[in-house]
């Protein structure tokens, strides 16, 4: 029998498998579909202070090989999330599920520390510092060094659950802001978030989405996101989640040799909602093929 | 919802750019004409969706114009290849509020799920008003299938190739009827709104992502605020749709 449990954090996941922010809703559309708890965790939709309509549709454009959506943080907000979601989730979902939480100020991200980290059910807190689709916050703290430590600081003067910082591949440096993330505080890192893109539709000529630029996720972006994965892990000491692109066993071996402690697994869900079953019911014979035995021993194995 | 993997019974030409599909599989998992699949098309990344012409026993049926590089793939699905599709998707048409004298509107490729409600009607024993306009004769569909079941459908095309020359909205009593359905192309359904005269509801479109209702890629803003295409629709109910 081989072993597919990993530590993130001091929390124990039965597998490295976590449902990626923004492709898994907060969980009740596939608690319909299969039982949440086969996954490692989830980490829900990205959550504001206040609720957010999001961008104009068209939200989507297809992609070779993957999708650009410019959803734009559509949430109902930290309060619903909080008195009404967490709590229907406590019902489909038996296991510490992840926090991925958005601002647009240093404030904003304190506000949202405080609120979830205190919640018994939260595991992690996943701090968006890389959303490409909001105007202020986002990607705009994720893409600068200072200001990435000024928000994983003030997360971190509000809770002591385990904070993740979500790094973007748009940044200059991903090293820089990852040792700034770790210096400031931060538990682990997460990484990455989507890749500024585009499209054009020929017969209008114009831009596809509605907000001109999104971001691209799928399997297109796997090779960055191991490439920003294998450069982060030599750079700090703290743990990572590698995401981006995976959709097999051998993508969540291929990010683990990286160096990714987890995996999320986002867009990969939205064509097809077994996606994460899938994966996890076909990791044992993929590591046995491999002559794995634990999936802990891995761990930025390509390293060397 | 249900993921199904179906085998093509046909894929035929039907009118201008517009292929009659039938799969053959399980169809348990539609509850309501309206209600849409989402498939997966070889080499591309995202399902394309597909509102349900007819489902029933192990058939389902989908009329598709070639407008991009999806549906121009589809239509080399032959007899006997496998099609992956979500099923169910979507809340369908609310058959149950047509009243005695429902009118039925459809426009272009707008036109299955309203033939589909059509059959719904018929079935209950309602015979339906339909209405339905098209660029030309070329692009007309199921006219001939509406009048097979008893239902002789108002034609209008731009073009005059057939039937009344004009706009389906130039051919409608905007205050006859009990009830309307409408699906068309979103210029269409925005005149049929404002042009009728009694309620109703109108089935929209959006790029979606999932299908599902978890991306939240197909948002519309209505008077309840942003709501999903794929999982609170895509049927609306017309006075609550902001255009
Ligand atoms: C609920 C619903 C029901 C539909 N029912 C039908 C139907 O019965 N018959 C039919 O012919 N068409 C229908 N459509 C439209 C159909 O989905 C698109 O024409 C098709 O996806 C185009 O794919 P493509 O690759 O050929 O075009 P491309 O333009 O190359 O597609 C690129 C992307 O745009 C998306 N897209 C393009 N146009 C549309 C559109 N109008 N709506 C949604 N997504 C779009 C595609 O899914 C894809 O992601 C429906 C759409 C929705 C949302
Ligand atoms: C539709 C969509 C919405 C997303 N929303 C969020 C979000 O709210 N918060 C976040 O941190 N990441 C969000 N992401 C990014 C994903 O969590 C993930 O980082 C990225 O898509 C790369 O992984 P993938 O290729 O497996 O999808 C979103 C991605 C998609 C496709
Ligand atoms: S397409 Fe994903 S929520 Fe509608």
């Amino acid at each position: 029998m081989v072993n597919t449990g990993v530590m993130l954090c001091g929390v124990r996941l039965d597998n490295p498998i976590i449902a990626a922010s923004g492709c898994f809703g907060y969980g009740e559309e596939f608690s319909r579909l299969y039982d949440l708890d086969v996954l490692g965790s989830f980490s829900f939709k990205g959550t504001t202070v206040a609720p957010r309509d999001g961008n104009p549709a068209p939200r989507i454009a297809d992609a070779p090989d993957g999708m650009i959506n410019s959803v734009g943080l559509q949430n109902p907000g930290s309060q619903a999330v909080r008195d009404e979601l967490l709590p229907k989730m406590a019902g489909y979902f038996h296991k510490p599920v992840m926090a991925n939480i958005c601002g647009s100020s240093v404030g904003d991200y304190a506000a949202l520390a405080e609120i979830f980290g205190v919640q018994e059910q939260v595991g992690w807190l996943e701090v968006n510092i890389s959303c490409p689709n909001v105007k202020c916050g986002g990607m705009s703290f994720g893409a600068d060094p200072a200001a990435a430590a000024a928000v994983t600081k003030a997360c971190r003067e509000k809770t002591d659950k385990p904070i993740i910082m979500k790094l973007t591949p748009n940044a200059g440096s991903v090293t820089d802001v990852a040792k700034a993330c770790e210096a400031a505080g931060a538990d682990a890192l997460s990484l990455i978030n989507t890749v500024q893109a585009m499209r054009i539709d020929l017969r209008r000529r114009a831009p596809v989405l509605a907000n001109v630029k999104g971001g691209l996720s799928g399997p297109a972006v796997l090779p960055i996101a191991l490439r920003c994965v294998w450069d982060v892990y030599e750079s700090v000491k703290i743990p990572l989640v590698g995401m981006g692109g995976v959709s097999t066993p051998a993508d969540v071996i291929e990010m683990m040799l990286a160096g990714a402690t987890a995996v999320e697994v986002g867009a990969a869900n939205l064509v097809d909602p077994f996606a994460c079953p899938k994966i996890i019911d076909g990791l044992p014979a993929k590591m046995e093929e491999l002559g794995i035995n634990s999936l802990s021993d891995i761990v930025g194995a390509a390293h060397g | 919802m249900k993921a199904v993997k179906y085998k093509v019974l046909r894929n035929d030409p039907v009118a201008d750019g517009v292929y009659d599909l039938v799969l053959s599989g399980d169809t348990s998992a539609f509850t309501a004409p309206g209600q849409f699949l989402n498939i997966t098309v070889d080499g591309l990344y995202l399902r394309r969706p597909f509102s349900v012409c007819s489902y029933g026993g192990d058939a389902v049926r989908v009329l598709y114009k070639v407008v991009g590089e999806g549906t121009k793939k589809m239509t080399a699905l032959r007899p006997g290849d496998a099609v992956d599709a979500l099923t169910g998707l979507g809340n369908g048409f609310d058959a149950g509020r047509a009243g005695e004298s429902p009118v039925l509107i459809g426009g272009g490729i707008g036109t299955p799920p309203v033939y589909s409600l059509a059959r719904e009607l018929v079935k209950r024993g309602v015979r339906p008003a339909v209405y339905l306009g098209f660029n030309s004769s070329a692009d007309v569909v199921l006219a001939a299938e509406f009048v097979e079941m008893g239902v002789v459908p108002v034609v209008a095309t731009a073009d005059g190739s057939l039937g009344e020359k004009g706009f389906v909205t130039d051919v409608i009593d905007p205050a006859a009827g009990s009830y309307y359905y409408a699906c068309g192309p979103v210029p269409m359904l925005k005149a049929v709104v404002s042009l009728m005269r009694i309620p109703g509801e109108v089935s929209l479109e959006e790029r979606m992502g999932c299908g599902f209702g978890v991306c939240e890629g197909c948002a519309v803003r209505t008077t309840r605020g942003i709501l999903r295409v794929c999982a609170d629709g895509p049927v609306f109910k017309a006075e609550e749709v902001i255009w």
